[in-house]
């Protein structure tokens, strides 16, 4: 079975499609960057953070930073600015802000 | 092409009999086909079944409407299925009845034709061998000896091969024996 | 070639021993009329340790072709079977099967549609699954379906096909019917079916089968793949049944014909009752008509250009068709013929005749009419274009 790029799924031609659309490269979900769907970003402000990874468990994106079981940060690439974060964190430590585009 | 067309009631062996002509034809190295006439399969209603027998292959694949041999498993079916309907001019009827061959003529109203006409009391041999009033092991030892199919120590054989792979010894011999004496008792007329 | 032994098997009975003789992976199916006696028989290879076989025994057979959709999915060789009602409810499943190009075998077993409640032979079943994008076959009696059964994952799985193939035969007619059936060695069967691996396997892989495309990306594109792998499935099909001949004897085409030569009338039919026509034809011959006979075997995908050649230079063409599509120009098999005739631009006349819904007999006089009108047809004499050549209490229009 071929291995596929799947970012370029969209453009593929009738024979660049694998047989039956059977996908196998793991974890592809990754190369489709859903950050630009957001209106609010999370921000998270480390002087309140107690490091509880409420915001980790919670987050339906993966998108927490994680690095030696310490919160480090948001994957603005993926988060849709869902809030869910915000809202769960016991300390207020992540506030929405209007996301501007930055690029 | 021999075509026999099978009446009967529900739970009277009417399949089985029909089905059971094909191992003697595949024994015999002939073409075959045995099929049912698939309704409301209810115990007692009235059914058919057909066999076709032939040295070449067989195409045709409706329901026997120019039957050879009428083979009728219940005498009370006189009068409530017409199953003289088709049976060609020189044709076989063989029922099981325990009246003779000229009272069936009579009761048929068929006394000028040219039909022969066979009887065997194939329920009662069956009640005194098998112990059941199932009457289609009797009628194939009748009708192996009224078509002359083939020799009866052949499909004694069979009979009891087939038989074998379902039932306990006794109903096995029971079923043969049944065979073995409406071969002997059947009346022609 | 090996020597092979001949038993009297209903139809029913020759798939089974078929299916035993295959072993597949997994099978999953629920019982209906006239299909059940396949499965009863099977469930018995599988309970006294004949097969290897997952048997699944599902709810319904939507859940049937689900459980075999995602065992095909996972790289197990899979089969089903199913009749009717059964049929028309994996309807949605059907063209997953197809979608995900699974190399699933499904055997239906031909039954009329309801309303009304009816347990008789027909094609409207499979008709319905026509568009799925199954291989389709079509069988005129046991031996066929056994043969075709056999046959069926060595298509389905070749690596130019991956599509799933349905194998159809006509319910009691042949099901229920004894038949003489030319059986196979086990090793023979094993060796030509042969093992299984799928060139995508879940559990060793990640693998994610039936992506959502959201946008209309390429489903489009998709679809268009998937029409090309059925159309180039033909060729595949017919090495199969060459190869099936070496070990059988039996050569099969997706077309079948006789006297077609110099046919002018040719009938045209499939199932189990193209022996009735058979016998109409031969007795034409003999009285010095020039009546002919093409019976379809592979029917999806559709041998058109074949049917062409051999169809024209008749004068008349009478298409047998067991199923009806209400509405339409011509029932499904009839429209197929006039299709492949008209875009090779050739215009003749063509009867359509309705025969055997809900397990109507078809009458050899009926044949023989179908045969009159034909000839009148081709003589340039008015014909009618459909016609119900079996209904009851009153004069056939």
């Amino acid at each position: 079975m071929k291995k596929i790029d799947i970012t370029r799924i969209q453009e593929f031609s009738p024979e660049e499609h694998p047989i039956g659309g059977h996908i196998q490269d793991a974890g592809n979900s990754e190369l489709y960057k859903t950050g630009s769907w957001k209106t609010f970003m999370p921000e998270i402000d480390f002087s309140k953070c107690i490091q509880c990874l409420y915001c980790f468990i919670y987050c339906p994106d993966s998108s927490i930073l994680v690095e030696e079981g310490k919160v480090v940060g948001v994957d603005y690439d993926h988060c849709k600015g869902c809030g869910i974060c915000a809202a769960e964190c016991p300390k207020d430590a992540i506030e929405m802000k209007e996301a501007i585009e930055e690029e | 092409m021999l075509e026999i067309r099978w009446h009967g009631r529900g739970g009277q062996g009417v399949v089985t009999a029909a089905k059971f002509l094909t191992d003697i034809a595949l024994f015999q190295n002939k073409y075959f086909q045995a099929f049912p006439e698939y309704g409301p399969e209810r115990m007692g209603a009235p059914i058919q079944a057909f066999t076709r027998i032939d040295d070449n292959p067989i195409n045709i694949r409706t329901g026997i409407r120019r039957p050879d041999v009428v083979a009728v498993l219940d005498a009370t079916l006189i009068g409530t299925v017409d199953f003289l309907n088709g049976l060609k001019e020189n044709g076989t009827i063989l029922i099981n009845t325990p009246e003779p061959p000229e009272a069936i003529r009579r009761v048929l109203n068929i006394e000028n034709k040219p039909y022969k006409v066979f009887t065997v009391n194939a329920t009662h041999i069956a009640l005194e061998t098998i112990g059941r009033p199932i009457p289609n092991t009797p009628m194939i030892g009748a009708l192996v000896k009224a078509l002359n199919l083939a020799p009866i120590e052949v499909v004694l054989e069979f009979l009891e091969k087939s038989f074998s792979k379902k039932f306990s010894e006794e109903i096995v011999r029971g079923n043969v024996d049944a065979a073995k004496r409406a071969y002997e008792e059947v009346q022609e007329g | 070639m090996d020597k092979q032994k001949v038993l009297a098997l209903t139809g029913n009975q020759a798939v089974a021993h078929a299916m035993k003789q295959i072993n597949p992976d997994v099978v999953a199916a629920y019982p209906i009329t006239p299909q059940t006696t396949i499965m009863e028989e099977f469930s018995n290879y599988v309970a006294n340790g004949l097969v290897d076989t997952e048997l699944v025994r599902v709810e319904s057979e939507h859940s049937a072709m689900s459980a075999v959709i995602g065992s095909a999915a996972a790289g197990a060789r899979s089969m089903t079977a199913t009749s009717a009602q059964g049929l028309a409810l994996m309807w949605e499943e059907l063209y997953i099967a197809s979608g995900l190009r699974l190399p699933i075998v499904l055997v239906n077993v031909n039954r009329a549609l309801s309303a009304p409640i009816n347990i008789h032979c027909d094609h409207s079943d499979a008709m319905g699954a026509r568009d799925s994008g199954w291989i389709m076959i079509f069988n005129e009696n046991a031996q066929e379906a056994y043969d075709a059964t056999i046959m069926a994952f060595k298509i389905a799985e070749n690596e130019r096909v991956f599509l799933p193939v349905m194998i159809n035969f006509d319910g009691f007619t042949i099901s229920h019917s004894i038949d003489a059936v030319s059986i196979l060695d086990d090793d023979v069967v094993k060796n030509f079916v042969g093992d299984y691996k799928a060139p995508y396997n879940m559990l060793e892989t990640p693998t994610t089968v039936g992506a959502f495309d959201s946008l209309g990306g390429f489903y489009y594109e998709f679809k268009k793949v998937q029409e090309d792998a059925l159309r180039n499935s033909l060729p595949v099909i017919q090495e199969v049944y060459d190869r099936f001949a070496e070990i059988s004897g039996r050569h099969y085409r997706h077309l079948e014909t006789e006297f077609i030569e110099d046919a002018e009338i040719v009938f045209v039919i499939m199932g189990s009752l193209t022996g009735s026509v058979r016998e109409i034809v031969h007795e034409a011959r003999r009285k010095g008509i020039k009546a002919g006979l093409l019976k379809v075997r592979t029917y999806r995908p559709f041998p058109e250009k074949e049917v062409v050649e051999i169809l024209k230079n008749s004068k008349a063409i009478v298409v047998f068709d067991r199923a009806n599509s209400p509405g339409a120009s011509y029932a499904p098999l009839c429209s197929d013929i006039t299709n492949a005739l008209y875009k090779e631009r050739f215009i003749k006349p063509v009867v359509n005749v309705i025969y055997g819904l809900g397990g109507r007999d078809l009458e050899l006089e009926e044949i023989e009419e179908a045969l009159k009108i034909g000839i009148d047809a081709s003589n340039g004499k008015e014909y009618p274009e459909k016609i119900w050549i079996s209904i009851k209490g009153k004069e056939v229009d």
